[in-house]
């Protein structure tokens, strides 16, 4: 990354959900990122921490209601996709930037053959001819690693394995050589060892079309195998921000470090499943205090008091905590010492 | 292929049951259709005469195996009342019950689908209720009722309509249509009333499925989405609902045909039924049970069109 040209900015995104009269879920509260040409930024937290929500806001493919964007901008080249209509927002949809979801089982349309799902898109924003759209889902498909191509695109989803059919949606999202590409969650859904090629594959597309990639995710070990830079959200918000580097190596805020405790570890080769104790408090009620204050080990009263804004540790490292702004605080250094150790 | 053979085997497994049903519930039904034949005069020998004549006496099986021998024939025995056989019979009344069960379903379909659609893609609170209280009028009016309503405010005041009897295809096509669009509208209407939201909440289960998010992340426009993806695949539920209204359709031409005194099978049957004219009955139940799982069979095959999933089972 000689030259950071920022992509896609967003800008104090709060996207709230109606649950009840006047009870609002705040799902995005207050979140500001961006992302850079031909870098992948991977958005990590446990589920429920706004992750899809955010994702879909920035598609403009939430629905309205329950769901509301209350404020923010989301700017794509300077340019604000929250003021578009929706049909300047279509042409912006699988173009500029498209996306891949978590369930390969159920994202394709069922009753169509992959190449029409390939080609119908190509068509709509290229306006090329049908014979043309085929040559190209052909070659996508190639590029995905789909070794039979011409029977593939004769087959109907039901007929493909789920890593093929992520193949497939990463063939779709490409496409239209998209500036980005939203990946929620692609590995999730699928085996341990499709995980990683599908990753592979992704970063090697972002190679191929020079795009920028969001990925969202819940597994450390996704980030570690993909990122350059790292968000981690919790409660609506982002907490933390810094090179993946950074992140593993120097992690601040407390629930970053639960994070990365959670991450399986690869001495022994096992995949334990480990998850932080506690639970993210409910979306419409959250405390006045810092939202992780709860589950922190290491909360002291402030904590509890008055909310931490993000604030720069060193350059391009951000966290919303205040521990690591505590003079001289014990905690600090011994909690730091304690994950430098493990890691 | 195994599919569509499970299907064949599964009609006609469907039929011979439905056969024997219908032959049973005749001979255990209370009433004897001698005696209504012969009425209350008749002494015992002459009553068994017309038993040994009409093959009454024989032992049930062999009654039955006869009479399902001449469905495949086209001979269902002859009509007690009529004298003549019942194949005649039903080949006489089928045209004018097929036309009206048809001009109904085209009806029904034409409109209720439409309708379906459109207020799946328009839903807001206002709407709903007004909805769903057209569905309650629709589930709650007699089509006995409506039949006279339209006779009374339509038929009485349009000149182009006749209230009353049938005349053929192949006489007048204006003439058929003058009295058959009434008695189709009579069926239809509750259909549509009652069916539209089944389309609507069909379309309605697509939006919310991930395919669909898919496709909005495409950027393809909506109207492609709906009826390019979401019809399709919502085809599904809504065949099914379409084989329920035909089924009903079917049914409803009984009452139909005897509000607007057409000449048709449900009129035939209902007569039949009073005198105990049991071939005549068991025929048209046959040929009501032939009609309604044909339909389904078709269905089934639809299906296996529409979806690629099931041609694969
Ligand atoms: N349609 C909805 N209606 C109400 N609340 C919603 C809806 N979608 C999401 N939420 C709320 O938004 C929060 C964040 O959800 P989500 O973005 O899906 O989390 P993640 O993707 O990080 O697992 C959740 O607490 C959830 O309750
Ligand atoms: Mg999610």
């Amino acid at each position: 990354m000689e030259q950071k040209e920022k992509l896609l900015e967003i800008k104090d995104l709060r996207v709230y959900f109606e649950i009840a009269p006047s009870r609002m879920a705040k799902a995005v509260d207050g979140v500001s990122f961006h992302l850079n040409r031909g870098e992948t930024v991977a958005l990590v937290g446990e589920s429920g921490s706004g992750k899809s929500v955010t994702s879909l806001s920035i598609m403009k493919l939430l629905s309205i209601p329950p769901g509301k964007i209350v404020s923010g901008s989301i700017e794509l080249e300077g340019k604000d996709l929250l003021r578009l209509s929706e049909k300047e927002m279509r042409k912006v949809r699988g173009d500029d930037i498209a996306m891949i979801f978590q369930e390969p089982m159920t994202s394709l349309d069922p009753v169509f053959k992959i190449g029409d799902q390939i080609m119908e898109s190509i068509i709509h924003h290229q306006r090329i001819s049908k014979k043309e759209a085929k040559e190209r889902a052909l070659e996508l498909l190639k590029l995905v690693g789909i070794a039979n191509p011409e029977k593939v695109i004769k087959e109907y989803p039901h007929q493909l394995s789920g890593g093929m059919r992520q193949r497939v949606m990463i063939a779709i999202a490409m496409s239209n050589n998209p500036k980005v590409l939203i990946a929620d969650e692609p590995t999730t859904a699928l085996d341990v060892t499709v995980q990683s090629q599908i990753l592979k594959l992704m970063l090697k597309m972002q190679d191929t079309f020079n795009s920028s990639i969001l990925l969202i995710t819940h597994d450390m070990g996704v980030v570690a195998e993909t990122a350059d830079r790292v968000l981690v959200m919790y409660a609506g918000q982002i907490v933390e921000e810094a090179e993946v580097k950074e992140v593993f190596l120097n992690p601040q805020h407390p629930y970053t470090k639960a994070l990365l405790k959670t991450m399986p570890s690869l001495e022994n080769n096992v995949r334990r499943l480990l998850s932080i104790p506690g639970n993210v408090p409910p979306s419409h009620q959250f405390p006045k205090g810092c939202r992780f204050a709860d589950r922190c080990e290491f909360a002291m009263d402030i904590c509890r008091d008055s909310a931490p804004e993000l604030e720069s540790v060193s350059e391009g490292h951000h966290v919303r905590c205040y521990i690591p702004f505590k003079k001289g605080g014990e905690a600090v250094d011994k909690e730091q010492r304690s994950v430098t150790k493990s890691f | 292929m195994f599919y569509y053979l499970r299907r064949i085997f599964l009609l006609v497994i469907t039929v011979a049951l439905v056969s024997v049903i219908t032959f049973a519930v005749f001979q255990i039904l209370p009433g004897d259709p001698v005696r209504t034949m012969l009425g209350t005069e008749a002494d015992e020998t002459q009553i068994e005469n017309l038993r040994n004549e009409l093959g009454l006496n024989r032992p049930l099986y062999q009654q039955y195996f006869d009479w399902i021998g001449g469905l495949f024939t086209g001979d269902l025995g002859n009509s007690i009342r009529f004298s003549m056989p019942v194949s005649d019979l039903l080949m006489e009344r089928l045209p004018v019950t097929l036309s009206v069960a048809s001009m109904a379903l085209v009806i029904v379909v034409l409109v209720a689908l439409p309708l379906g659609i459109f207020v799946a893609r328009r839903q807001n609170k206002v709407s709903d209720v007004v909805l769903s209280s057209v569905t309650q009028l629709g589930m709650a009016i007699p089509s006995f009722w409506l039949g006279m309503i339209l006779i009374l405010y339509i038929g009485m005041n349009v000149d182009f309509f006749r209230i009353n009897g049938y005349i053929p295809w192949s006489e007048s096509i204006k003439g058929a249509l003058s009295t058959l669009v009434l008695p189709a509208l009579t069926i239809a209407i509750p259909q549509i009333a009652v069916k539209f939201r089944y389309v609507r909440t069909a379309i309605l289960e697509q939006m919310e499925l991930d395919y669909v998010r898919t496709i909005r992340s495409k950027g393809l426009p909506e109207k492609l989405i709906v009826y390019k993806h979401i019809l399709k695949n919502a085809l599904i539920p809504i065949l099914t609902i379409f084989g329920l209204i035909t089924a009903e359709v079917v049914a409803g031409t009984i009452i139909v045909e005897q509000v607007f005194a057409l000449p048709g099978v449900g009129q035939l049957l209902i007569t039949s039924i009073s005198y105990r004219d049991f071939p005549l009955v068991q025929g048209i139940v046959m040929y009501i049970t032939i009609t309604v799982v044909l339909i389904n069979f078709i269905v089934d095959m639809l299906y296996s069109v529409i979806d690629p999933r099931i041609r694969l089972r």
